[in-house]
């Protein structure tokens, strides 16, 4: 039984995108609700204030998880993370997307829970946002007074806040291709196997031709305000030659760029030394010796 | 101006029966199931969506009915435990009696519903341990649910991995 | 009654088919359809909804307790400490902790409560009330509390304290080639049944009491809520419902809880009251494993005698005595292993702080002793240049030998034996070699295997049997079914399929024919409480005695002659039945050479022990400082294994937890109380965590006192698994000893990483 009186609540239910969208526009304390995994806990522990839902899940142009365009993959803002899963041509393409989703909770919060949710609760722990960085996804969000997108990796500003407007609303996460030939690396680190919060988290990808490092991404969950961007780290290793010089040197960037805390999960001195070793993990796989 | 809705009349299909109930449109699934239907062999063990005892399948799928609003069931087909057994036992609810897949059996009705699903299945998951990690037992050290999981894919001619 | 009765040991007597069949659980049925009902599944036609108000502060008075603005108080039910109309204390090993405080000592701690029928408005209205407390200092740690500060506690801080001793100690060290000490602290932990605490109360002011709910204990609730309301116990009426599991977690709680739902119902004018708590609740107040912290010196020759053992065991009690005296009496009871030590001074202490009372939890008190001894010796053995098990062999005790405790073992156990098949079932020897190996050559994983060999003992400590002088019952009924009563609940451990199968052996019918009354105090003889490992051995044991007299009055009053069918049983069942009550107790009888000196703590602390040895072997990931176990055996030696399955999932079961409580359960506190109480903080392991678990049974010749020659499993398991997974990951760091769990990986981390950097 929820800890909040149901009656502090209620649900808007749009079948269409301009009715939710006015919706947000002209209501106060209006907040969107996807697969309610986050919300609904939220509410349960009586965390949340009194608001009007705004139910996103019987919006007609939301239906269909995924699209295709130049190349571009767009998903909806109700496609989950089984969505995800169970789609063939986004394993391959995106093969970090059904890394993380196979790690986020398990099945039958995956069933439930959307990509887009993940991107607006902005828990420094989530699992779904590190692997869009990646990928250098689009965030598109769209109001009454017109659509925009922001890349993901700047989307974030600081502890849970976020470039978004209150009357804003996510309406698709697009997805340019990858590089080919890419080494992918993707470590979830947590105090159990699955159904389990970040404790760290290090994904990214590496270009490499011969011993020479030509682009990176690297992104690391629950060492931040919110997920990062290991830019710095990032560009020491660009156009670097992948040797244990350049690993000393990003494991140090890395160092400086992070900013972990303790708390009731972990201590920052785990998380500062793990994350400095999946990072030497990631970069010696992806050395030439190791292929 | 639509106005929110803090009454809404719900209509789903529990266990192949259609029911419409009025309710919160965010009232817990959960809540619906065992206070105004009655079917309360779906369990609460954290309300939170980590234990795992009030799986339901919605709609062909694992759903944690704790996590999932009335809102969102509006037309929604669930199956709960009470509607595993036709006639006789499914295949895996006799296999937990027989193979100690059930101790204290508050964690079984959602276990059950899980290995269900995964029997029917097999490829949502990379094995068992996986399918079954959201379904948390104190009692079993999961042994036995693996045997009894086990014995019911060999009866319904099924092959599922090693664990 | 047949009064001039003594208990001889079952011997000799060949067990009938159906002892040692897997009977599938009689109530099984009801759990895999969903139709079993629970606390939280009963329906009442209407009913109030119950909340605890409670402390804020963990000491000080309570000034004032104020209801904010806002809320339609007069609509509410409200107990207050003036309120109850007997006394206002627990009743249990003594007295124990207010029903409601008004001098507080723990955060949480329930000072009123407050009932409405609408759950929704009984959640705001809890929100709205504050509690003022004048505050005093507190302490919050054994070291605190054995330093003397803030003495709130008798002269010292202490609850209870016990002291062993056997031999001369100094001879030991003076003759010794090896000392070691070593400190070694075990974390709280929590049960983590998976239905949370809850029952349903009516008390009519007329003076009667009903008390539905998940509960290990019937009769303890009884006894606790008579003095409550100034009542005799039979007005107190208690019925157990489904219980979702229990763990030690449901034997004392529900007294306090069913006693806040009664009190709701009493001041309500005998309106249904439902208390059934949510977890964040439950994890947040109910008592849990005590902290443990165990100073150990041992005494050996250089070629692994084992001369002398020194042991300072102390846990912390939390906030009231509870059952910690007794919790405290069987982990220092098992502090000594199954080892021959000549000379021993044991000594165990149990101290108040303002923590949340701890209390029991399967194992109670031996799981902490035990992962201290048995860490210790595998250090030991490591110091002598010593295989641990070779070790352990050495010193194994046999028949003849004595206890620190000065029981002699009148059984023929092979230890060496258990330990062998263990050690062979698990390829342990040829293991630990190659782990040392790759470990030299690995950096990025280190593998590890190691063991412990371990008793625990059935029933409850020294004299504690003698004074419950348990009873339990057998009645035929009308359809000539056989019909088990007694206290000791069904909580997934098996009971009821147990009881099933000792029944339809001495009465030669069907299982099918064999019911269970769940138990109801108003029904069943006081049995006594569903602890303690005690339910097969000593309960099995009146189960069977009372049995015995039923058939042998079926036999003459029915004109049934031996070797008679079941279906002729059933029948004159039938007739007898038609007739009047058809029912045989038996009562509680010592064995007659089990004695017990309460003072000097010396004798028979149990008249039955079941053996075992784990073998866990582990593998540490160096990139993420995560331990886990990969594969886990373990054998068991428990006398006649009644149903093979139940137990082997008993032991497993126990496995499991244990290795959460060795790796990942820990407790968060923050000023006494568990600050990590939501249920995604607080980590067990899942089904992609638990290794492959192997469980044996072998048997050493009979002798013993149970059913057919069965003896307790039910908290063994609970006993080994920590310090065998302890020790492998030690194995696997290169003998780096961890002396405290869980074994987080943020704790393995500062040990490596520290020692990297002194490297450095
Ligand atoms: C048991 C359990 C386990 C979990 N495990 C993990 C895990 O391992 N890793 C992990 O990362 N997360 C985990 N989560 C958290 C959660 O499942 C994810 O964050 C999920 O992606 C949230 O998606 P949702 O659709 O359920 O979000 P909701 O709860 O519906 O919404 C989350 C937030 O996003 C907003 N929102 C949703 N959609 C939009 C939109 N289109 N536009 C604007 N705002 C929007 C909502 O207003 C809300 O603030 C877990 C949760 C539970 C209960
Ligand atoms: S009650 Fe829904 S997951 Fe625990
Ligand atoms: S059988 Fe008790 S929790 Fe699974």
């Amino acid at each position: 039984m929820p800890e909040a009186s149901l009656l502090d609540f209620s649900v808007f239910n749009p079948r269409r995108l301009d009715e939710a969208l006015s919706l947000l526009a002209e209501e106060e304390n209006v907040v969107p609700l996807a697969g309610g995994t986050d919300l609904m806990v939220t509410l349960e522990t009586g965390n949340l204030s009194p608001c009007r839902f705004l139910n996103l899940m019987g919006i007609a142009e939301f239906q269909e998880p995924f699209s295709w365009c130049d190349g571009k993959l767009r998903m909806s803002p109700l496609c989950s993370y089984r969505d995800t899963r169970i789609d063939k041509d986004v394993a391959t393409r995106y093969p970090l997307l059904v890394r993380a989703a196979r790690e986020v909770g398990v099945l039958a919060i995956q069933s439930r829970g959307t990509w887009a949710g993940n991107i607006v609760n902005a828990s420094p722990a989530a699992d779904g946002v590190p692997v869009l960085m990646v990928y250098d996804a689009e965030v598109e969000l769209r109001s009454t007074s017109g659509t925009r997108t922001v890349p993901l990796c700047d989307f974030y500003r600081g502890y849970k806040e976020m470039d978004r407007a209150s009357d804003e609303l996510v309406t698709g996460i697009i997805l340019p291709p990858p590089p080919e030939d890419r080494i992918e690396y993707f470590r979830k680190v947590a105090p159990r196997r699955l159904q389990a919060i970040t404790k760290v988290l290090l994904t990214g990808y590496l270009l490499r031709s011969d011993d020479r490092i030509e682009d990176c991404r690297i992104v690391l969950g629950s060492v931040a305000p919110f997920t990062l961007r290991a830019r710095e780290t990032e560009s020491i290793l660009r156009g670097s030659v992948l040797d244990s010089e350049t690993i000393k040197a990003a494991r140090a960037a890395l160092q400086g760029e992070i900013s972990p805390i303790d708390d009731i999960r972990s201590t920052a001195m785990y998380r500062r030394n793990v994350a400095e070793r999946l990072l030497d993990e990631f970069l010696l796989s992806a050395s030439p010796e190791s292929h | 101006m639509t106005e929110p809705l803090d009454r809404m009349t719900l209509t789903l299909t529990v266990n192949g029966r259609t029911i419409k109930v009025a309710v919160h449109p965010m009232a817990r699934l959960l809540d619906i199931l065992r206070e105004e239907i009655g079917l309360t062999g779906t369990k609460e063990g954290c309300g939170e969506g980590e234990c795992g005892a009030c799986t339901v399948l919605m709609n062909g799928v694992p759903v944690l009915a704790c996590l999932t609003p009335a809102c969102q069931v509006d037309g929604a087909e669930v199956v709960t435990v009470e509607g595993l057994a036709k006639e006789t036992l499914h295949p895996i609810q006799q296999a937990f009696l027989e193979e100690g897949g059930a101790q204290c059996g508050i964690c079984t009705p959602g276990m059950l519903i899980s290995a269900f699903y995964y029997l029917e299945h097999p490829e949502c998951a990379e094995n068992l341990r996986e399918a079954l990690a959201g379904n948390q037992c104190r009692c079993t050290g999961y042994t036995k649910i693996f045997s009894s999981v086990r014995k019911a894919a060999e009866r319904l001619g099924k092959t599922i991995p090693e664990v | 009654m047949n009064t001039k009765e003594t208990l001889e040991p079952v011997e000799s007597e060949e067990a009938p088919p159906i002892i040692g069949e897997n009977l599938p659980r009689p109530e099984g049925i009801r759990k895999v359809c969903g139709t079993a009902l629970y606390a939280d599944d009963l329906k009442f036609d209407s009913c109030l909804f119950g909340r605890t108000v409670r402390s804020p502060a963990p000491r000080g008075r309570v000034r004032h307790i104020a209801f904010g603005e806002g809320i339609p108080w007069d609509e509410f039910v409200i107990v207050l400490p003036d309120d109850i109309p007997g006394e206002n204390a627990v009743t249990l090993i003594e007295k124990s902790q207010p029903f409601l405080a008004t001098s507080v000592r723990h955060i949480g701690e329930p000072v009123a409560l407050i009932a409405h029928h609408d759950r929704a408005l009984l959640n705001k209205a809890l929100k709205a009330i504050t509690v003022e407390i004048d505050e005093e200092p507190a302490i919050f740690s054994i070291e605190e509390a054995l330093e003397g500060k803030e003495i709130q506690y008798g002269r010292d801080n202490i609850f209870k304290e016990y002291r062993i001793t056997r031999g001369k100690l100094e001879e030991a060290f003076s003759e010794a080639d090896h000392v070691l000490e070593g400190v070694y602290e075990t974390g709280a932990q929590e049960q983590l049944y998976i239905e949370p605490q809850g029952v349903i109360a009516r008390a009519d002011p007329k003076g009667e009491v009903t008390i539905w709910g998940s509960i290990q204990c019937p009769f303890y609730v009884q006894k606790a809520l008579a003095p409550l309301f100034a009542l005799s116990p039979e007005k107190v009426r208690v019925i157990q419902t489904e219980t979702g599991g229990g763990f030690g977690g449901k034997e004392e709680y529900p007294n306090l809880l069913s006693g806040h739902a009664a009190l709701l119902s009493y001041r309500a004018g005998g309106a249904v009251v439902r208390m059934i708590y949510d977890r964040r609740e439950d994890l947040f107040v109910t008592p849990k494993r005590h902290p443990s912290r165990t100073r150990i010196k041992s005494a050996f020759r250089k070629d692994g005698t084992f001369l002398g053992l020194e042991v300072d065991f102390v846990l912390d009690g939390g906030a009231y005595p509870t059952l910690s005296s007794t919790v405290l009496s069987r982990g220092i009871l098992h502090s000594f292993g199954p080892y021959r030590i000549p000379h021993a001074d044991l000594r165990a202490r149990v101290v108040f702080t303002n923590s949340t009372p701890y209390g029991a939890f399967r194992g109670f008190g031996a799981p902490q002793s035990i992962f201290a001894l048995e860490l210790h010796l595998d250090r030991v053995a490591h110091e002598l240049g010593l295989d641990p098990a070779e070790l352990r062999r050495r010193n194994f005790v046999k028949k003849g030998d004595t206890f620190p405790t000065g029981q002699v073992i009148k059984e023929e156990i092979d230890l060496a034996l258990l330990m062998d098949t263990a050690l062979k079932k698990a390829d342990y020897a040829r293991k630990r070699k190659a782990y040392e190996e790759e470990n030299r050559k690995n950096p990025r994983v280190k593998r590890g295997i190691s063991l412990s060999v371990f008793f625990h003992g059935s029933g409850f400590t020294g004299s504690g049997e003698v004074m419950l002088g348990s009873k339990a019952a057998v009645r035929l009924l009308k359809d000539g079914s056989v019909e088990v009563l007694s206290a000791n609940v069904e909580f997934g451990q098996g009971t009821n399929a147990m009881f099933t199968q000792i029944t339809a052996a001495i009465l030669g019918i069907p299982p099918e024919w064999v019911r269970i009354h769940q138990p109801d105090t108003a029904v069943v003889p006081n049995s006594g409480p569903t602890v303690a490992s005690r339910t097969t051995m000593i309960v099995g044991r009146l189960v069977e005695r009372a049995a015995r007299r039923l058939r042998e009055r079926v036999l003459e009053e029915g004109g049934l002659s031996q070797g008679y069918t079941g279906e002729e049983f059933r029948e004159t069942a039938k007739r007898l039945a038609a007739r009047e009550e058809f029912r045989e107790e038996a009562q509680y009888v010592p064995p007659p050479d089990v004695h017990w000196d309460e003072q000097r703590y010396q004798g028979e602390a149990y008249s039955g022990y079941s053996w075992s040895c784990d073998v866990a072997d582990v593998e540490v990931d160096m990139t993420t400082f995560q331990a886990e176990v990969k594969h886990f055996v373990s054998v068991v030696e428990c006398g006649t294994v009644v149903n093979p399955i139940i137990a082997a999932g008993q032991i497993e079961g126990g496995i499991a937890q244990s290795i959460g409580y060795a790796l990942y359960e820990d407790v968060h506190t923050e000023r006494g109380v568990m600050v990590n109480n939501q249920y995604t903080n607080y980590i067990i392991p899942t089904t992609a965590d638990i290794p492959s678990i192997e469980v044996s049974f072998i048997r050493f010749p009979l002798c013993n006192y149970g059913p057919f020659a069965a003896k307790g499993i039910g908290e063994l398991p609970a006993d080994g698994p920590a310090p065998a997974v302890a020790a492998a990951v030690a194995h696997a760091l290169g003998y780096r000893y961890i002396n405290k769990i869980p074994l987080l990986p943020e704790r393995i981390a500062a040990v490596v990483l520290e020692e990297e950097e002194t490297a450095a």
